[in-house]
């Protein structure tokens, strides 16, 4: 490594760049904390003094909890599913050499890349051509099809680290597969899937557009935040309620990143190891 | 090997079973429906290209797709070429930590789509955090008009919302630049710029290409920025589209307008793929 440092040396233009980008990616974010804080309904400076009457208000804000509790069902029904289904697609992909597999994948990843009001809108087709009215259920539907591509793509990091012999050892020492799977494969994957579980969770938690479509008459939190955009006297509570959203997400997010990213990133490591 | 496939396929069918049909049956039931007509709250089921000759020929329904064709070219464009130094710090000057540096840069990212669009509309609002900030501090007497309700917000706030998708893919292509191919440059006598030039932003460009894809796609596709902080003069086409699912209830043309859309967009991403790999094996 060292003959190449006068290429990698510290470069003080580009650390400065890095943290100014920084900057700008979390600072719009941040004013929504900041000015849930503030006392006054306008979001303008300067800051007319600290309040938490905001967040007090929040605790008998009944259809707000309403929505809470049906984004949590929601989320975990949803995490569950696209994570079993998740642990099914990328144990084939990374187990077996099967046809076509790139296809397969591209597949399976396609919800990545199709605009959301796309995917919301043609369910909503299918939901209403089949006679099939729209509550909860259908919103969890479209949050496992979105949910999938990121479970897999998480899982996939981890199957790809399971050495296949592990597996083999443990069955040729007479353990059934669902034995070896859950002595051998579910320990070293483990992290994985607790890292899939929380990233689908806060994925759908936080999902709007599909729900919007999807939705009946039982309104997600991000639905509800969006019906309540539409009154300026509410737009304190929005703040406090957004910034207590962020809060959670930001830490569920990092552990889950955390997580997935020690196997990952150990794997490109020791690619680039001289 | 034929085994091995099918025990594959076999582990496989659940998700790719669920998949599929999530995507296929929706998508084939939306195509049939953009042959069909509203009437009331009834579908005229008989065939016709209406819908079709209709998007294509309204002056609305083409100046909005045209627009948002150019606010997403244009929000790709910006997204990547803000990334691309901050994806080459990472890959080529963090050497500790590089973990947390990736999660820094990714985290927001995961968190509320429709916090961070709400967020841009109260920074750039007409008596937002900029505006009242610079009147506060004097620099300006009058809010500045210009920051909400126009494309340039909806570019500004959707380069935001969509900086991990450029990020992320310029950071693995260039982590797996090989790093001994800069020393050669460099022992032949090549400066800094020379190597980046010669070197590493070609073989950086597969990255270019995906990032460009991957932000251009889904962003013609939004309706939630144009519409919190797009203004008449900022809404795109997908408005359009879940307004025909909406107030204006006439979904065979919801369908049709979004068909076209995704053809549009697929014929331009192919198009664009096809010449960028023309011009990489000139070069090459």
């Amino acid at each position: 490594m060292s003959n190449v440092s006068y290429i990698q040396r510290p470069n003080r233009v580009l650390l400065i760049y890095a943290l100014i980008y920084l900057a700008y990616l979390y600072i719009p974010v941040l004013f929504l904390p900041l000015f849930s804080f503030n006392d006054s309904l306008y979001v303008a400076f300067p800051l007319k003094g600290f309040t938490t009457r905001w967040y007090v208000e929040m605790l008998d804000n009944e259809p707000m909890q309403a929505a809470l509790l049906n984004s949590l069902k929601v989320g975990v029904v949803a995490s569950i599913v696209a994570t079993l289904l998740g642990i099914f697609g990328a144990k084939a992909v990374s187990r077996y050499r099967i046809f076509a597999q790139k296809a397969v994948v591209s597949t399976i990843m396609l919800p990545l890349v199709i605009p959301g009001i796309i995917l919301g809108v043609a369910l909503l087709i299918l939901l209403s051509r089949l006679g099939i009215g729209l509550s909860l259920v259908t919103v969890t539907l479209g949050h496992i099809l979105i949910c999938v591509p990121f479970s897999m793509a998480t899982l996939m990091a981890r199957f790809e680290g399971l050495e296949a012999s592990f597996e083999e050892a443990a069955a040729d020492l007479g353990d059934n597969a669902w034995w070896v799977f859950w002595r051998v494969t579910f320990p070293v994957v483990f992290p994985g899937i607790l890292a899939s579980l929380l990233l689908c969770f806060t994925i759908s938690f936080d999902e709007f557009i599909m729900a919007f479509f999807l939705a009946g008459s039982d309104p997600t939190l991000p639905i509800f935040i969006y019906s309540q955009l539409r009154f300026p006297q509410k737009l304190p509570g929005v703040l406090a309620l957004g910034a207590c959203i962020l809060m959670v997400s930001f830490v569920v997010v990092f552990v889950s990143q955390w997580l997935q990213g020690r196997g990952g990133l150990a794997a490109i490591d020791k690619d680039h190891r001289p | 090997m034929r085994s091995e496939s099918l025990r594959g396929y076999a582990l496989l069918s659940p998700t790719l079973v669920v998949m599929l049909f999530s995507m296929c049956a929706p998508f084939a039931l939306m195509v049939l429906m953009s042959f069909w007509a509203q009437h009331g709250f009834k579908f005229d089921t008989s065939f016709t290209l209406a819908n079709y000759r209709e998007a294509l020929s309204s002056p609305i329904y083409k100046a909005l797709l045209f627009r948002s064709l150019k606010i997403s070219g244009a929000c790709a464009l910006a997204t990547v070429l803000i990334s691309y130094p901050m994806a080459y710090y990472v890959a080529f000057h963090v050497h500790r930590r590089k973990l947390l540096w990736i999660i820094l840069m990714t985290l927001p990212f995961w968190t509320s789509y429709l916090l961070r669009v709400f967020a841009w509309k109260i920074v750039l609002g007409y008596n937002g955090v900029i505006n009242s900030g610079l009147k506060v501090v004097g620099l300006i007497n009058h809010p500045l008009e210009f920051l909400l309700y126009s494309p340039t917000a909806v570019v500004i706030t959707l380069a935001h919302a969509w900086a991990a998708f450029a990020v992320l893919p310029l950071y693995v292509s260039l982590e797996k630049i090989d790093r001994s191919l800069l020393e050669a440059a460099a022992d032949l006598g090549d400066g800094p710029a020379l190597r980046f030039l010669r070197v590493t932003l070609p073989l950086s460009l597969p990255g270019v290409m995906a990032a460009m894809l991957l932000i251009f796609i889904p962003t013609v596709g939004d309706y939630v920025t144009p519409a919190l902080v797009g203004g008449p003069n900022g809404i795109m086409i997908a408005n359009m589209i879940q307004a025909e699912f909406g107030k204006v209830n006439n979904w065979p043309m919801g369908a049709a307008l979004a068909i076209a859309m995704m053809v549009i967009v697929a014929l331009i991403s192919l198009v664009y793929v096809w010449v960028l790999r023309k011009a990489t094996e000139q070069i090459g």
